[in-house]
């Protein structure tokens, strides 16, 4: 469960960042690109809270 | 009623060890720091720090080269001066700082301490402040505004700082967690943000950047009543802009948790990302925003980053104002807690918070804030000079270190006339000589260590000579009663 998690949230920080450089790129526009940031950003903090933070091992 | 007294246990229960060192089990490794660097250090400053190199007239190579060698020597001062002191004593600033300069001297630093870090927090809520105050249409402050300038602008700032507050209250552990959740998302919000509006300054391939950064974002030209920036402005302020964290030994309270001094290079995550990634990206973010924007002189973080990124710009804004406050908030409370050790943690950071969020409601704040950091470190540096030169000096020239321990004394004459003389001198090298206070933090931190050393050498020698009288008188004394 913790994986997959990880990986949702690891996705939500390539949807965050990766559609500025399609709007760079000239493939989407500037609107689009808010919009997936707020669906990254959301995915971000619904799913990390979970994973991040466990006590390290000593 | 029972979940009340839960929360009030709860509350009384955390221990932050202001006066014992951490115990061994309590340690806490790289990731922790990392967080907590990468989130404080990426924050709602940035915001307002990488547009004023902007409006300063900082040029590309400059910027670039400058904010390079100065967060080196920045990261270098966290490891080698903080760092070591924090792993060899395992105290708080404080405790450490009461053991050299006495308990009265402590008492006045600790309110001058406290007083700047609520102002530093005070100017975080702020930036957090004009991301909430959008969807509301809110009158955001200018670049010229003292006084708060509405009802609403008030309201917002007193929500955010109840929020900041209310975190901080918990404690390190919560600081942490919430820093290390926020951290990665926000530096991939900087840079989305920056690398998003570049066609609209003109940077078509990644080729077109550097003549665009040239030309038309650090251009060289200060704004109308800005001074100028020049390579070494940016060296100095990247380099001293938390000076009283590393060289003022602020830190200490914080990489005393760490289990070895190496993760004082930490660091390096909060000034690569924050003061260097996030500074050149604010800045893009606010040269795009003078092309287009009516009024130059309204300056607000949080309509500047929802423009470039919608929602999650603005919450950027909001949540990287927290981040910084936060742990601010948390060592403003520390420095009140240790003028009464008795006084509960989370009861001093609710009412620091409060002085705080009223700090906040005046627009200055965030308007010179260049300026107020300079000052900000330069104030406190000459403790930690004093620090410094009392762990790794004083005993290998035959003086006692911890000396206000040792005595007894309330206040060391040596720390208070050091901490007056090294400021009565970088004011007067500000006012006779103009040097600009960017630069005083290097010339007065030698100028704190030569005259705690000479204070040292002259007022031990008396007293341990009155000492060993006194103690000799008793001796005979005893002897023939």
């Amino acid at each position: 469960m913790k994986n997959i998690l990880v990986i949702v949230s690891i996705i939500c920080l390539i949807i965050t960042l990766v559609p500025s450089f399609l709007v760079f790129a000239g493939f989407m526009t500037l609107e689009m690109n808010k919009t997936l940031m707020l669906v990254g950003t959301i995915g971000w903090f619904v799913t990390a809270p979970s994973w991040m933070n466990k006590k390290e091992k000593a | 009623m029972s979940t009340k007294k839960n929360l009030r246990k709860q509350l009384d229960d955390i221990n932050e060890y202001e006066r014992e060192p951490i115990p061994t089990q309590k340690l806490k490794g790289w990731k922790s720091f990392i967080g907590t660097y990468a989130g404080e250090h990426t924050a709602g400053t940035e915001f307002v720090i990488g547009p004023l190199f902007v409006a300063h007239g900082a040029s590309a190579f400059d910027l670039v080269t400058g904010l390079l060698v100065g967060n080196i020597l920045a990261v270098l001062s966290w490891a080698f001066l903080t760092a070591r002191i924090a792993v060899k004593e395992r105290l708080t600033l404080y405790y450490q700082l009461e053991k050299i300069a006495g308990t009265k001297f402590t008492f006045v630093y600790n309110l001058v301490n406290a007083g700047l870090f609520c102002f530093l927090a005070g100017a975080m809520i702020a930036v957090s402040a004009t991301a909430v105050g959008i969807p509301f249409d809110l009158a955001m402050p200018s670049l010229t505004d003292i006084y708060p300038n509405s009802v609403g602008w008030v309201i917002t700032v007193f929500i955010v700082g109840a929020i900041t507050t209310g975190i901080a209250m918990f404690g390190f552990e919560r600081v942490s967690k919430f820093s290390n959740v926020a951290a990665p998302w926000m530096i991939m919000v900087f840079i989305a943000a920056a690398i998003g509006v570049l066609p609209q300054l003109g940077v078509s391939s990644i080729g077109d950047f550097w003549q665009v950064a040239k030309n038309s974002i650090w251009t060289g030209v200060p704004l109308e009543g800005q001074s100028k920036f020049t390579f070494w402005h940016i060296v100095f302020f990247a380099w001293f802009c938390n000076m009283a964290m590393h060289i003022g030994m602020a830190d200490l309270s914080l990489l005393r948790y760490a289990k070895k001094w190496q993760y004082g290079f930490s660091s390096i995550s909060g000034v690569f990302l924050g003061h260097y990634i996030a500074w050149i990206a604010s800045g893009i973010l606010y040269s795009l925003f003078l092309m287009s924007a009516a009024d130059s002189s309204s300056f607000s973080p949080g309509p500047i980053a929802y423009g470039a990124a919608g929602i999650a710009g603005a919450a950027c804004v909001f949540i990287a104002g927290l981040t910084t406050a936060n742990p601010t908030l948390y060592r403003a409370g520390l420095a009140i807690q240790s003028i009464n050790p008795q006084w509960k943690t989370w009861k001093v950071t609710l009412l620091v918070g409060l002085f705080t969020t009223i700090a906040a409601c005046f627009p200055a704040l965030v308007m010179r804030l260049l300026e107020f950091v300079a000052l900000y470190g330069l104030i406190l540096m000459p403790v930690g000079a004093v620090i410094f030169i009392d762990v790794y000096v004083l005993e290998r020239i035959g003086l006692k270190r911890n000396y206000a321990a040792l005595t007894d004394t309330s206040f060391n004459w040596s720390v208070g006339i050091t901490w007056v003389i090294t400021l009565v001198l970088c004011l007067s090298l500000n006012l006779a000589a103009g040097v600009e206070i960017f630069f005083l933090g290097l010339p007065g931190w030698f100028i704190a260590v030569l005259v705690y050393l000479v204070c040292n050498k002259i007022l031990q020698k008396q007293d341990l000579k009155i000492t060993s009288r006194l103690v000799k008188d008793n001796l005979v004394s005893d002897l023939k009663s």
